[in-house]
């Protein structure tokens, strides 16, 4: 399970909105709990670094991966995974996605439909390769 | 000894250690020794081959080892290196199950198929004009599977344009054309992008709104914005196709067209190289047209449409179509272009876009504001019991539904019945919505000099919100 807390989904949202209709990406931040639920505090949001068509493909260059991985040691936190979006397309993972994905991280997918519609769902990666979803829980205040 | 930073998704291979020590030697050592030590990241780092994956950098300080001497880069005891994953991925780029279904018909085609498919789901195409050809255009586009469409009107629907708009029903009358066809649309097909202009196409706005798509569609319905869509098609290097209607003919051409040759093929003005005299060719609206011929040559349209974005078979480029109805003849002339061409010739003298109406003799008149009257204002006057005339000018249909006592007068009906109203008094004239009353105040100012019409704002749907909340709407 992964609680993603409301202002950090705003921004990422935001980003996706913003960003269409090519597609944004950026990283997650957070802990990760003994049960081994997912918390996201914050995001990093990058540019998408790919050449060419950035509507249908997302790519985040090495500098900002390292950025990211400093970012978390700084701030105490896990790297917990990708957020990036589709535009016009569901938040399901594409073959695309797949082959490039990366044990461990949490793959938070934005669907934005016309720019108005939008769905969040979040993939890890099982031990075949292949993407099971993990759902994101209703983020409710204690 | 150097070290080496694991990145977050690979540390479940190395015990959670984030930072490993590892001796001195080359990029490969350094590879070999980790892959030894931990035998599960291995899958991660190599493929079969044993080369390192191509979806795997390895940074040593700042630098790419691609740009070093790759797996033979050194190592020193100092050397800090950065095992970094690449991140990338994006969305489907072929089609989802959903649409694979809906396109089976054309994707089973030989000579068509996938191919032809994704290209029309890549290409972006400019509808301007959404009324009688349009129609067919932008339904066949849709249902097509043209990925981007684009549509362009300034104007409402009407009822008298039912007869032949068939994107259109009596819900949307007086609606704007572009948001009804966008309803419309989207419910043929929800995997397309729709984007609407409602606006008059002009030479301020065409270059902006016309550079953004692949292949333009003309349905316009007067030379003007002919010669504009021509022009601004010319200079952006645009494929033009091209329908008119008028009565019981129809043309049709592929102007700008650029084929294996690479050459431009003849365009609009290849044909007609000056406009007609104002007055002299009259509109569908003057002189009328058969409902079912746009439905012909805008099908046609569409056609050559779906040929200049797939490039399967051969295009009406260089050539000109026509269609007569009424003796079931079609003829297809050859077009060249003319070196005299103004806009590509041999000396152009057009290179950027002009002032069409002026081009073709018609000066538009500034319309005048129309004199209005608010619902709340209408009602003061009944109130007060001051003398007026209220004309409906909505169809019988719809008073029968709901009126308020206004004199039925259809807007089709409104010149031949000028005589029943006043000269002498103030006449409040109303429709649904307030688009037909407009239209009937300027027909009788501009062909009897009224002076005492008044628009009821908002229409009888306005007087029902704010005077009568108990009366039926439609």
């Amino acid at each position: 399970m992964i609680i993603i807390e409301p202002p950090v989904r705003e921004l990422m949202i935001e980003d996706a909105v913003n960003t269409f209709p090519d597609e944004c990406c950026g990283f997650l931040f957070g802990r990760e709990e003994t049960d081994g639920t997912r918390i996201v505090i914050d995001i990093l949001v990058v540019d998408n670094f790919k050449e060419g068509d950035k509507t249908r493909r997302f790519e985040i260059s090495p500098i900002d991966y390292m950025t990211a991985e400093q970012h978390a040691l700084d701030h105490d936190w896990t790297l917990l995974g990708v957020y990036h979006s589709h535009p016009n397309h569901p938040a399901i993972p594409s073959e695309h996605d797949r082959k490039a994905a990366q044990p461990y991280f949490s793959y938070v997918i934005i669907s934005v439909l016309n720019n108005e519609i939008i769905t969040l769902r979040s993939w890890l990666l099982n031990e075949e390769q292949q993407f099971e979803e993990e759902k994101i829980a209703d983020y409710q205040f204690t | 000894m150097a070290t080496v930073i694991i990145p977050t998704p690979l540390r479940k291979f190395t015990n959670n250690t984030a930072r490993l020590e590892v001796g001195a030697g080359t990029i490969h050592d350094t590879v070999q020794e980790l892959t030894l030590n931990f035998p599960d990241l291995k899958k991660h780092l190599l493929d079969e081959g044993g080369n390192i994956r191509s979806y795997v950098n390895i940074f040593v300080g700042s630098d790419d080892i691609r740009n070093l001497q790759q797996e033979k880069t050194s190592v020193g005891k100092d050397t800090v290196i950065s095992i970094v994953p690449a991140i990338a991925g994006g969305s489907p780029s072929g089609f989802t199950k959903e649409e694979l279904a809906r396109y089976n018909r054309h994707i089973i085609i030989p000579g068509f198929g996938m191919e032809a498919q994704l290209k029309l789901k890549a290409a972006k195409v400019l509808v301007i004009g959404s009324g009688g050809l349009g129609s067919p255009v932008l339904l066949y586009l849709a249902a097509a599977g043209v990925g981007t469409i684009g549509i362009v009107d300034f104007d409402v629907v009407d009822d008298s344009n039912l007869q032949r708009q068939v994107l259109f029903g009596i819900d949307e009358i007086g609606k704007p054309k572009v948001e009804a066809a966008r309803r419309r649309l989207a419910s043929l097909n929800p995997y397309i992008q729709l984007k609407i202009y409602n606006t008059h196409l002009n030479s301020q706005n065409a270059m902006d709104i016309i550079r953004e798509y692949d292949v333009i569609a003309d349905g316009t319905d007067n030379f003007p914005t002919r010669y504009l869509v021509n022009d601004a098609a010319v200079l952006l290097g645009k494929p033009n196709v091209y329908a008119s209607i008028f009565q019981f003919e129809g043309q049709v051409s592929v102007f700008n067209y650029k084929g294996a040759q690479g050459n431009p093929g003849p365009n609009y003005r290849d044909l007609y190289p000056t406009p007609p005299p104002p007055g002299l060719v009259p509109s569908c609206a003057e002189g009328g047209v058969l409902g079912v011929l746009p439905g012909i040559i805008g099908s046609l349209q569409a056609l050559e449409v779906i040929k200049v974005i797939t490039g399967v078979g051969d295009t009406l480029s260089g050539r000109f179509y026509i269609f007569d109805a009424l003796n079931f003849e079609s003829r297809t002339f050859n077009i060249r272009a003319r070196e005299d061409n103004p806009v590509n010739g041999k000396n152009p003298t057009i290179t950027a876009l002009i002032d069409y109406e002026q081009f073709c003799g018609m000066r538009a008149v500034e319309e005048a504001p129309l004199k209005e009257i608010t619902a709340k204002e209408l009602y003061d006057l009944q109130v007060r019991g001051e003398k007026f005339q209220l004309i409906d000018v909505r169809e019988p249909h719809e008073f029968d539904i709901v009126n308020i006592g206004g004199e039925l007068i259809p807007l089709g009906t409104i010149v031949e019945n000028a005589g029943k109203i006043d000269t002498d008094k103030k006449v409040v004239i109303h429709c649904k919505m307030g688009g037909r009353s407009a239209k009937a105040i300027r027909e009788l100012e501009e062909k009897f000099g009224f002076k005492n019409l008044y628009n009821l704002k908002g229409g009888i749907l306005s007087y029902i919100d704010e005077v009568q909340p108990e009366l039926t709407k439609y």
